[in-house]
């Protein structure tokens, strides 16, 4: 393997190539990372910003301002887009391609094809974008987008896996590390579920009918709801955690062999768990219930993993006394742990007759998106930008901090509001007078809720506002300090990276 | 709830695949040596970036 020769300070190399790469340390194709990295931040404020909006709108419903484009029903569909594909999406194309290539010592597979991801992916959420608010729907809970979207996604999502997967293939580490078990099988589930359940019949170039009907077509829907939660919104994060948090820590998994097993126990049982979503439905019972016990075994694996990825600060806790973005990835993993005990307990058929249709669902996918998946992907985000833009650090750690904090407080007042109201609903709607007429009309239920809408806009603009104060520390973690070096120096990288291959 | 018969051939499917694999993680030896394979991204080599990104 042909040696980068490191310049010198004052050099007649230095001024033009200072290159710093270690001997034998392959110089990796991170430029879609770099993109995905900061496409990411840029996705999370708008998607965030369009989110305290649309909280705004339940609290003051004038915010409507009587435009069909603004109103509530297509903003909606446009901040679950927004953070879950956009923010959450590019978030996880840049760990997974960033982690693919270091735990398997080799360059990507096709760097092109990266490229093409990336600027697809961006397509694609542009489309979104626009046709959201246009009103263009196929009516189905995060998979809105129409048919011409829906083929566009399918094309990128194949050109990502085989970048992926192209890359496992060609991998210079026999053992593959965990994170990539994860990350693949986000890749390849949500690809299966994408195809089920987008199928369609096209009657118009923004316009199409489910491929099914009535109960049969709720049943597919949130066969693919749920499994998009496990799958998109878990399995693919717990990539980023097995790898995030050991580098963060400078300590390996507390148990690698549970990582292994919690892969293996999670994928096998999560399949069913989508029936939940539809409790006391025309949904036979028994589907109710096959739904409800899946749900039920689900939370061993996630709590044994949550425990393995808090563990590995054992013997280390300063660390998270003095590291900001350790206080990221580890409170993620408690907000883990919360949802994934709260999830279970609410697919009981019992609980759910209090819960269903009350904010309190709302409160619990909330503590699993800002907590988990938001905090996980601002910890990642904290560990790659510096990297991807070839700084030591960030700008401003003590903004990190602040930012933790200001996100931290954001969750608990929007949880908090969410789980109380959402028992209020419950109470109030099920309430019957002896002679079984209702105790409380439905807008009396709205009218006690605002309150709880009010905490909750104020929960989400703090969370705002925290990735507000992420994009201006990367925007001054890029202006700042010496200019990445432009041109790449031609001979001994390329050897290096020849020898390599 | 004819989308039964799709939905379950599907996860019958599906786990008699992730059993080969699972299967074929094991005949590779992939489970030989997990403490060795939790610390290697520690010691891993992978501190490089792009040419164009080198730390200043």
């Amino acid at each position: 393997m042909q040696t980068a020769v490191p310049a010198l300070a004052g050099s007649p190399a230095a001024t033009s190539t200072p290159v710093r790469v270690s001997a034998a340390a392959p110089a990796y194709d991170d430029g879609a990372v770099r993109l995905f990295t900061l496409a990411a931040v840029l996705w999370g404020v708008v998607g965030m910003a369009v989110g305290v909006l649309i909280a705004a709108q339940l609290t003051w419903p004038e915010l409507n301002f009587g435009v069909p484009w603004l109103s509530y029903g297509r903003l909606r569909p446009l901040h679950t887009n927004a953070v879950i594909f956009a923010f959450g999406g590019c978030a996880l194309m840049a760990s997974s391609l960033y982690v693919v290539q270091r735990t398997s010592q080799v360059r990507l597979f096709l760097p092109k094809l990266a490229a093409f991801v990336f600027w697809g992916w961006q397509a694609v959420i542009v489309a979104a974008a626009i046709t959201l608010p246009l009103g263009y729907t196929q009516g189905k809970e995060y998979a809105e987008l129409e048919w011409p979207i829906d083929i566009l996604i399918t094309i990128v999502w194949v050109a990502y896996a085989i970048v992926f997967f192209g890359t496992i293939g060609i991998r210079k580490v026999r053992h593959i590390y965990v994170a990539n078990w994860f990350f693949g099988a986000f890749i390849l589930t949500v690809a299966l579920l994408h195809l089920v359940n987008s199928a369609a019949i096209p009657v118009g170039p923004w316009k199409s009918y489910s491929a099914y009907a009535g109960v049969q077509d709720a049943m597919i829907q949130w066969w693919y709801g749920h499994n998009a939660v496990g799958f998109f919104l878990t399995a693919g994060f717990l990539g980023m955690m097995y790898y995030f948090i050991p580098k963060q820590a400078e300590r390996p998994v507390y148990s690698y062999r549970l990582s292994i097993v919690h892969f293996w126990a999670l994928i096998f049982t999560y399949m069913w768990a989508g029936p939940h979503h539809l409790h006391y439905t025309a949904l036979p019972d028994w589907v109710q219930s096959v739904g409800m016990v899946f749900s039920l075994v689900l939370l061993a694996p996630s709590w044994g993993g949550m425990i393995n990825g808090i563990m590995t600060l054992s013997g280390a806790w300063h660390k998270l006394r003095d590291d900001p973005i350790l206080k990221f990835l580890i409170v993620a993993l408690s907000f883990y742990g919360m949802a994934t005990f709260e999830g279970p307990l609410m697919s009981i058929k019992t609980v759910n007759a209090l819960s269903h249709y009350t904010d309190w669902t709302i409160g619990h996918v909330h503590a699993g998106a800002l907590g988990w998946v938001g905090l996980i992907s601002m910890g990642t985000l904290y560990y790659l930008v510096p990297r991807m833009v070839g700084r030591k650090a960030m700008y401003s750690v003590p903004a990190i901090e602040l930012h933790f904090w200001i996100a931290t407080i954001g969750i608990v007042l929007y949880i908090a509001a969410m789980w109380m109201a959402g028992v209020m609903q419950g109470l109030m709607w099920r309430d019957v007078h002896p002679d079984g007429t209702l105790v409380y009309s439905f807008v009396e239920s709205v009218k006690a809720t605002f309150p709880f809408y009010l905490i909750r806009f104020v929960g989400g603009l703090l969370y705002l506002a925290g990735m507000l104060l992420m994009a201006w520390n990367v925007v001054m973690t890029m202006r700042t300090g010496n200019a990445p070096v432009k041109q790449a120096p031609a001979s001994p990288l390329v050897a290096s990276s020849a020898a390599a291959a | 709830m004819e989308v039964l018969y799709l939905l379950i051939p599907f996860s019958v499917l599906l786990v008699l695949a992730l059993l080969a694999l699972f299967n074929w993680a094991l005949q590779a030896d992939q489970f030989a040596d997990l403490q060795r394979e939790g610390e290697r991204i520690l010691t891993d080599i992978g501190a490089g970036v792009d040419a164009d990104q080198i730390a200043n």
